[in-house]
């Protein structure tokens, strides 16, 4: 936890909204103290965009990885031991040349918690959430996403418990580059679809 | 319900800040870190499902829900449930009244997971390739069927079998409806001027009405 603020501040109404029902909880005995750190260690620690991006590399090496992951992504992902809330039911939509995917929960958050992790603060928040399914191609140039007027942009909105990635364009220039070269080109957000996987000479 | 949560195509939020880094700090506060755990923790005692759980954050005054973050609206909804389901007061009657996980049994739930997916119990209305239109609807509860997809046309792509049907979860009841991902044009959506080409959106059979 950072330190950077002046302890002389008293606690926020919302520190201590939160502390007194942990308070009352634990005193009650309705939570386990070791279990929430179990909780806090799983998705601060052990999930996260890693595990999308070692998806998105294995499909990009093995073709038939890649088919089986197009048409069970849940089965699929499971086998690399990828499973979990918010992870029960997946689906993967596969940008390329022509056509460009992106993701988004209008009505909260949804998001593939066992590949990517917690979604980031913008995926949350209310202009993501509500312009993403109006106008798409002005939410991707604010990420400096600029596609060509012919590319097909499909939005998913994440209205049941199907969760969707995207796999991204595997980038030119990369032929030859092993799973894990190719992994650390992988970013979160062009799993998401905001944005492309540039070649960036420097990973190799 | 289309509270201030039901937020697809609603104008006036500004842009999008795009935070530089790749992975950002998942919590940004302690207390965010603390609600987190706390609702997933107490979600674990089974007193309530996801549907539930989301509706306790979306029966908010519209103004609250917005002006609120993200997290202040976890804790809105936790506080309403604990409340609702009077788990303080049970537990005092009978401590034994409730599984209480350890971290390892927290762990498991973690990996188990919700899964939603039914066995089909009727044979689906609508197959892929079938033109729909989304049944105008407005009631009080919980619903998935977002205002700007209501009164629209679009066509099936997939049907991904009978699953959980939240607007009868949120009520605590369990049934099961078919389920389909249905993709609507952008023109269709937000008229003949809008840039956005295609939207897909998944949809429970009693949201749908079949076009003849």
């Amino acid at each position: 936890m950072s330190h950077d603020h002046d302890h002389t501040v008293p606690p926020s109404d919302l520190e201590l909204r939160v502390k007194a029902l942990e308070s009352l909880l634990l005193e009650k005995g309705l939570v386990k103290q070791d279990a929430l750190d179990a909780i806090i260690e799983t998705y601060e620690h052990k999930v996260g965009p890693k595990n999308g991006a070692h998806v998105v590399a294995k499909a990009w090496s093995d073709l038939s990885f890649k088919q089986a992951l197009l048409e069970d992504a849940t089965a699929t992902v499971a086998e690399l031991g990828y499973v979990g809330r918010q992870g029960e039911h997946l689906t993967v939509v596969e940008n390329t040349s022509d056509i460009h995917n992106l993701v988004v929960c209008t009505l909260c958050s949804c998001y593939p918690w066992t590949l990517l992790g917690l979604p980031p603060v913008w995926y949350k928040s209310a202009p993501y959430r509500a312009r993403a399914v109006s106008e798409p191609r002005a939410v991707l140039s604010e990420f400096g996403t600029v596609l060509p007027e012919h590319t097909d942009i499909r939005v998913w909105d994440s209205t049941s418990e199907m969760r969707y990635l995207v796999l991204p364009e595997r980038p030119y220039g990369t032929e030859g580059w092993s799973e894990a070269q190719l992994q650390a080109l992988v970013t979160r957000n062009s799993m998401i679809g905001v944005e492309l996987i540039r070649h960036r000479e420097e990973v190799k | 319900m289309n509270g201030g949560h039901d937020l697809g195509g609603r104008q006036g939020f500004g842009s999008v800040n795009a935070e530089p880094e790749s992975e950002e700090p998942r919590f940004h506060a302690e207390w965010e870190r603390r609600i987190f755990a706390l609702t997933l923790a107490t979600g674990m005692l089974g007193q309530w499902n996801i549907d539930e759980s989301r509706h306790a954050r979306e029966r908010q005054h519209p103004a609250d829900y917005l002006k609120h973050s993200y997290y202040e609206n976890w804790l809105v909804g936790l506080e309403k449930l604990l409340a609702e389901k009077d788990l303080v007061a049970r537990i005092e009657q009978d401590a034994q009244c409730f599984r209480v996980p350890d971290a390892s049994a927290a762990r498991k739930i973690l990996r188990t997971g919700g899964p939603t997916l039914l066995p089909d119990a009727t044979q689906p209305r609508f197959c892929s390739g079938g033109r729909i239109r989304v049944a105008r609807c407005q009631r009080a509860g919980h619903t998935r069927a977002p205002t700007y997809v209501q009164g629209a046309s679009g066509t099936v792509v997939d049907h991904y079998g009978t699953h959980i049907y939240p607007d009868q979860n949120a009520t605590g009841q369990r049934a099961g409806e078919h389920l389909y991902c249905v993709r609507f044009e952008g023109t269709e959506l937000w008229g003949p001027e809008s840039s956005s080409q295609s939207v897909y959106v998944d949809l429970w059979e009693p949201y749908l009405e079949e076009i003849r």
